[in-house]
């Protein structure tokens, strides 16, 4: 079955305090498809006129929502997740229009868990409590959760409805309101969810600022009137977050990507069965998503004694994957989202191959036919090398892998943590001692042991190292957005004396 | 012989320029990490706190390039020149909305520059 672009208006506004708005000054950027590079709409380039307009709109929303009870915003969460469900062909095929992906992965992934973590979080909030401690017989020390106020989110272009999902839904939950920049190069899915919501929410609870980071982006992230902010890219524009956040002493929250080691031992070739095959995807799935995830698998250890055999098996289902169409089902890896994203792949195989290493599978641009050759293709790609190459320590963010061996545990620990990053790892093994400790000794914050890029919204997802703090997913996300008042009473009538 | 880790080519110089003039003193700053990372940012100069964490490579254009030492580690022997291309990046760079974004393109060291250039 084969699906296609959703049809698009013209332009579209800002989501602010309930209604789209044209943008003040009445400027607009263009939208293209990675899929064929053609124009889908128009959205606004907004500016810090838009931005204080949006800020104060969620500012004159938030005590009224603070005050809702957790069964009402539990109740409008599962809402926002029925809608998205019942949309869910539309928001699948306006993610792989905008972004690029194939729809195998919009249908099955994006989605899906969209509507799952909405629905996680309503959940969560009926479940949980606050606390009351008694210190001793006339003391009680309450803890009573309330909301911050204002949240402003910036989140990237890879999973545009997941990771809206992943930030709008705890923060709406823990009863903020929310300011969201989605990425300029993927516009689209907030903005439907904006109109299919609309009457959902009280009118400045959530809203949708569009525009470039300089010009709509840092207003927000500099804005005295928000009370955190949440933001998912790179590390310089992470940095300077945190320097905005600091002149106001706002918290933050920052997830910087990675580059994350995929380890195999060699007891995972002990048997040619289910496991090993499950171990073979786990070292492709480097090409999951065009390899434009945060925490793409994307060194691959393999120790030495297997190598051979191993990589001979992952090269052959890398060369397996079909590219095309994103829109027909059976493409495996679509298109990468911008223009500039592709050469910078591009550069980074250039570079991979001066650095002395060894062109695996893959090594270039793809070029497809007819309307698809405006787009922006890759082969997934497998570099061998070592760890000190550039291909082994920057994120590519494309569906480019570099591959290396290691001699034995120790080795295989040091070459995993011998990098600036530590947001994901995956260790795939039959040994008992080596599931438990091998993991513990990764420096990452998330380690998938046996199996790789799974995001149930029930584990915490987040950095060490240079890939940030703060965690998103799980309950524990609500303090991200929360505070803790603490009530501290005294049933004692005697004074202290010292007065 | 005058060696040069970052260079810049004539039509990312050309781009440079004109945002010098809309902006006032920048710098850029080599991003790395997530999504838009791995690409230069040119941030208005009094935007980006510069310390001893921060290695400056070089200037083109008349204009400071900067990476994070942990970063520079694994950089070190690459030279860099600051291109454009014709996108929509993400991020802060003062480059996004004009339609172009900064791009570096690498090549390895030859011996003769390892020896002479500092840093």
């Amino acid at each position: 079955m084969s699906y296609s672009a959703p049809k698009f208006k013209e332009k579209y506004g800002n989501f602010i305090n309930g209604k789209f708005q044209d943008p003040i000054d009445g400027a607009y950027f263009e939208n293209h498809s990675p899929v064929d590079n053609k124009l889908l709409a128009k959205y606004p380039r907004s500016n810090e006129k838009d931005v204080k307009s949006a800020i104060e709109a969620a500012n004159n929303a938030k005590h009224e929502w603070g005050k809702t009870s957790a069964s009402e915003r539990a109740a409008i969460l599962h809402k926002i997740a029925d809608v998205i469900h019942e949309n869910l062909e539309t928001f699948a095929q306006m993610e792989t229009a905008d972004n690029g992906k194939s729809i195998r992965e919009t249908m099955n992934a994006d989605v899906p868990l969209a509507v799952d973590h909405f629905r996680y979080f309503a959940s969560a909030i009926r479940a949980e409590e606050g606390s009351a401690t008694e210190l001793n017989e006339n003391t009680l020390s309450l803890i009573i959760n309330e909301p911050l106020g204002v949240v402003a989110q910036i989140i990237p272009w890879n999973f545009p409805l997941l990771m809206l999902a992943w930030k709008v839904a705890p923060a709406l939950a823990s009863g903020n309101c929310v300011v969201l920049k989605p990425a300029e190069q993927t516009p689209a899915s907030a903005t439907f969810l904006a109109e299919k919501i609309a009457d959902l929410l009280p009118p400045g609870v959530f809203n949708v600022i569009h525009g470039f980071g300089p010009e709509a982006g840092k207003p927000l992230a500099s804005s005295p009137n928000v009370d955190k902010v949440a933001f998912t890219g790179e590390t310089t524009t992470g940095q300077l977050i945190m320097q905005y956040a600091s002149k106001n002493l706002h918290p933050v929250t920052m997830e910087l990507g990675g580059k994350s080691p995929n380890v195999f031992f060699n007891s995972i070739m002990d048997h040619d069965d289910a496991f090993l095959d499950k171990c073979i995807e786990g070292a492709v799935l480097f090409a999951f998503n065009q390899g434009e995830v945060c925490t793409a698998p994307s060194r691959i250890l393999i120790q030495e004694d297997i190598y051979d055999e191993f990589i001979k098996r992952v090269i052959e289902r890398t060369k397996a994957i079909k590219m095309g169409n994103p829109f027909e089902e059976s493409t495996m890896m679509g298109a990468q989202a911008s223009s500039d994203q592709h050469q910078k792949i591009l550069e980074y195989i250039k570079i991979g191959k001066d650095e002395g290493a060894e062109v695996l599978a893959g090594g270039g641009a793809a070029k497809l036919d007819g309307d698809l050759a405006n787009g922006f293709y890759i082969q997934p790609t497998i570099l061998k090398g070592h760890n000190k190459m550039r291909v082994f320590q920057e994120e590519i963010f494309g569906p480019v892998v570099a591959v290396c061996t290691f001699k034995d545990e120790a080795e295989a620990i040091e070459i995993a943590n011998d990098t600036m990053y530590g947001l994901g790892a995956g260790v795939w093994t039959r040994d008992a001692h080596q599931l438990y400790q091998i993991p513990r000794a990764i420096k990452a914050g998330r380690v998938w042991v046996n199996c790789y890029h799974d995001y149930p919204a029930h584990a915490p997802f987040g950095g060490y190292k240079k890939s940030g703090f703060g965690r998103e997913n799980h309950l524990m996300m609500l303090n991200h957005y929360r505070q803790s008042k603490n009530m501290l009473i005294s049933y004692d009538k005697n004074k202290l004396g010292f007065f | 012989m005058d060696y040069k880790r970052v260079e810049i080519t004539p039509e990312a110089e050309k781009l440079l320029q004109e945002l010098k003039q809309q902006h006032g003193e920048v710098i850029f700053h080599q991003s790395g990490g997530c999504c838009d990372g791995s690409s230069p940012m040119l941030l208005p100069k009094e935007d980006f706190y510069i310390d001893d964490n921060d290695i400056l490579l070089g200037e083109v254009g008349g204009v400071n390039f900067y990476m994070s030492h942990d970063q520079f580690e694994y950089w070190k022997h690459t030279h860099l020149t600051v291109n454009i291309i014709k996108g929509r990046g993400g991020s802060f760079s003062l480059d996004i909305p004009t339609g172009y974004r900064f791009l570096i393109k690498s090549r390895m060291l030859n011996d003769e520059e390892n020896k002479n250039l500092n840093p």
